[in-house]
């Protein structure tokens, strides 16, 4: 593609030119402050009610895809030029970006008690400058299809499919006798790599230790998660489709898999991929306890005209009183604890899900979740986990050779 | 006095007019050229986060040295390179000329099809990478659907390295095939027709006349278009990094199958914020490109005009 260096450096032009445009004042007078996201955050209605209690201020936001958004954050704080007023963080590059805390607004520790320990402290940089304020975390459930369920012979009441699988042994288990009834076309589990990170997610170590030196390669229980994945996909469990691709989201329309693993973001992005599904999904518990996958902050670059409002508007989107609000129109769950026992989240149930106690689901996740620490490069590191596991789901190498490969490419 | 200043003064006019009137391509040049050359090549000297730059420290020839001599996945990657450049450029210039043949008749609707084989050179790469990334799908896609009519099996294209070069390739060619034939197309019509006319009264056949006059007389454009092809190969970025969107997009497969040497760079640059190393990457890709294009300059220049 001979074009690249033009097209790039005129895509380059264009968002200054429009990050110019939106970085100053408005026109009319106003303030405006642009916000950058990924995915859904379930911020549009916030909008709204914000630039009605605060009329001097015009909030444009832009979402990008999860990779494209972080991508660029980088790009724009590298030149100095570029980026929004407020900027969303993944947890799986919240570390990067921290490494580098003068780029960012210093945050005020005065919110401090809003948040679950871990996650404030997972945005604290090194010399302890708070980076961004959280949104929410992502918590883990199983969110499966009952119309499959039923189709394969085993039973849909959430209850008992909680019951079924207390142990990911039992759920690989469960996975064999759905296999053996299933309608055609239709696999267990979307792909290796989801349910890995789920795993991942509950393990007490991850890829790190507390010193930042990667433990992957003897971690014992992310080497047993491992085997029982490659051994589920060796048993014809798996759809093999990599989670956030396009074949993926046509998994979700097309009914290839009746179980994943749901961080509660996930159910926003089924809602998204596949809104004709509604009513047949319902959730049960994960295997296993308490984990956590993914979840976001709020960050303020540096850079900004505005940093100020923008702070402000920051503190009062990730504020106990918006986060329920996101919670109950998109479903993200809250990472301010003072919520978990509050009625309206506790209590919410979700039509989607077939009325699924989604409030109780995970809050219950929430509490029971032992926090885990996150190295520097925790996120390429999922990546990679995540191809080994495509290596073996594509016949391109064994289990042991694909993980000895991933050991290996890791700790390079 | 004054005839004498005129004077002068129109004597540079014709002396330095010139010089200003094609320095603003130089000072562009200089300014998105020639500058970021430089930069990147100060910036491959160091070992630099791409957030960072007031941390850099000078490590002098460290990044290359690590990247020729301790990197299998940068051989891997300028081996991919040079894979999709010998897939991308070879058929398009094949295609290329047999196009612009067909289109140098007297067709019903000449200028509508020399008009519509540039369309897809005008389409946008991201909406042709999506497409095509959907007509490669594993599952659901139309080739595999017609592979399966005609009683073959299914490819998983992403998976192994030959079928996902073969899908990659199949976009640039498609891109750009007809971008070339309409070069070819405009060269051929300057070819006198009393050349053929002599080849007929000798008896060539249609296919000598191709081969044995049109060719050979083609040559300087087909050496522009396989040099221009190859400039343009040797950096494949959207497509590989669109034939697998995804959180992992950047690595090029599950085992770096169709990872090209940019879109490495690109891994280094803007994942993993190496931006000393992504540099290094860039230059020695520079390198690579301005040797791959000098071979194949000279393979062009081969073309006899006997």
């Amino acid at each position: 593609m001979r074009r690249t260096p033009t097209l790039v450096g005129a895509a380059l032009l264009a968002t200054a030119l429009v990050a110019t445009a939106c970085g100053g004042d408005a026109s009319d007078g106003k303030t405006r402050i642009t916000i950058g996201l990924f995915g859904n955050f379930g911020y549009q209605q916030l909008f709204e009610e914000y630039e009605k209690a605060h009329p001097d201020i015009d909030i444009t936001d832009r979402t990008a895809s999860y990779s494209d958004h972080h991508k660029n954050l980088a790009a724009h704080l590298a030149t100095n030029n570029g980026a929004a007023d407020i900027e969303a963080v993944d947890v799986g590059y919240i570390n990067q970006f921290k490494a580098n805390p003068g780029q960012f607004v210093e945050l005020s520790a005065d919110l401090k008690d809003r948040w679950l320990d871990w996650k404030w402290e997972a945005s604290l940089s090194k010399d302890g400058k708070q980076i961004g304020y959280g949104t929410d975390i992502g918590g883990l459930a199983i969110c499966y299809r009952r119309d499959l369920f039923e189709a394969a012979g085993l039973p849909a009441d959430r209850d008992q499919v909680s019951a079924m699988w207390p142990t990911w042994e039992k759920f690989m288990e469960t996975g064999k006798r759905f296999a053996a009834n299933a309608p055609a076309g239709a696999k267990f589990f979307d792909g290796g790599p989801t349910v890995l990170n789920a795993i991942v997610g509950q393990a007490p170590t991850g890829y790190y230790d507390k010193s930042d030196k990667i433990v992957v390669g003897d971690n014992a229980e992310i080497r047993k998660g491992w085997d029982l994945v490659a051994q589920g996909v060796a048993d014809g469990l798996s759809a093999g489709l990599l989670h956030s691709t396009p074949q993926w989201n046509t998994g979700f329309k097309q009914g290839q898999f009746a179980t994943l693993a749901c961080p509660a973001w996930m159910m926003a992005k089924i809602k998204d991929q596949a809104p004709e599904t509604s009513g047949k999904w319902d959730l049960a518990a994960v295997p296993g306890g308490g984990g956590n996958w993914g979840g976001s902050y709020l960050t303020v670059p540096k850079q900004g005209k505005n940093t100020d409002k923008a702070v402000a508007l920051a503190a009062w989107l990730t504020a106990p009183e918006q986060q329920a609000k996101v919670f109950a129109n998109a479903g993200l769950l809250p990472s301010a604890p003072k919520l978990y026992s509050e009625q309206s989240v506790a209590q919410k149930a979700d039509p989607f899900f077939n009325n699924a106690p989604v409030g109780k689901v995970f809050t219950d996740a929430a509490r029971a979740l032992k926090p885990q620490y996150q190295g520097p490069k925790a996120g390429d590191i999922q990546t990679e986990f995540g191809n080994a596991m495509q290596r073996v789901e594509q016949g391109k190498q064994s289990p042991g050779e694909s993980w000895d490969q991933f050991v290996r490419d890791v700790t390079r | 006095m004054k005839t004498d200043w005129r004077e002068r003064r129109h004597r540079w006019d014709l002396r330095y007019a010139p010089y200003a009137y094609v320095a603003p391509y130089f000072l562009l040049f200089g300014v998105f050229g020639l500058f970021p050359l430089l930069y990147t090549a100060w910036v491959s000297l160091q070992d630099r986060n791409l957030l960072d730059g007031d941390a850099a420290t000078f490590v002098g020839i460290d990044n290359y040295v690590a990247l020729l001599t301790a990197d299998p996945y940068f051989w891997n990657a300028m081996g991919n390179t040079l894979s999709l450049w010998l897939l991308t450029t070879v058929p398009q210039i094949l295609f290329a000329l047999g196009i612009a043949q067909l289109l140098n008749r007297r067709l019903r609707g000449r200028t509508f099809f020399r008009m519509g084989v540039l369309l897809p050179n005008i389409t946008s790469v991201a909406a042709v990478a999506i497409i095509f990334a959907q007509l490669f799908g594993r599952d659901f896609g139309l080739i595999n659907w017609a592979l399966e009519l005609f009683g073959a099996g299914r490819i998983d294209w992403q998976a192994g390295t030959a079928s996902s070069h073969t899908a990659i390739a199949a976009m640039v060619v498609w891109r750009w095939t007809g971008y070339h034939a309409l070069i070819f197309l405009a060269s051929m019509q300057a070819i006198p027709t009393s050349v053929y006319e002599a080849a007929r009264l000798d008896g060539a056949t249609a296919w000598q006349q191709f081969w044995r006059i049109t060719v050979p007389m083609l040559r300087p454009q087909i050496i522009f278009s396989t040099v221009i092809a190859t400039a343009g190969n040797m950096r494949l970025l959207a497509e590989p990094l669109l034939f697998n969107p995804g959180a992992g997009a950047e690595t090029g497969g599950s085992d770096r199958q169709f990872q090209t040497a940019a879109l490495y760079l690109y891994e280094y640059g803007f994942k993993k914020f190496d931006f000393g190393y992504a540099s290094a990457i860039a230059w020695l890709l520079v390198i690579a490109t301005v040797a791959i294009t000098g071979l194949s300059y000279l393979a062009a220049r081969r073309i006899r005009t006997d």
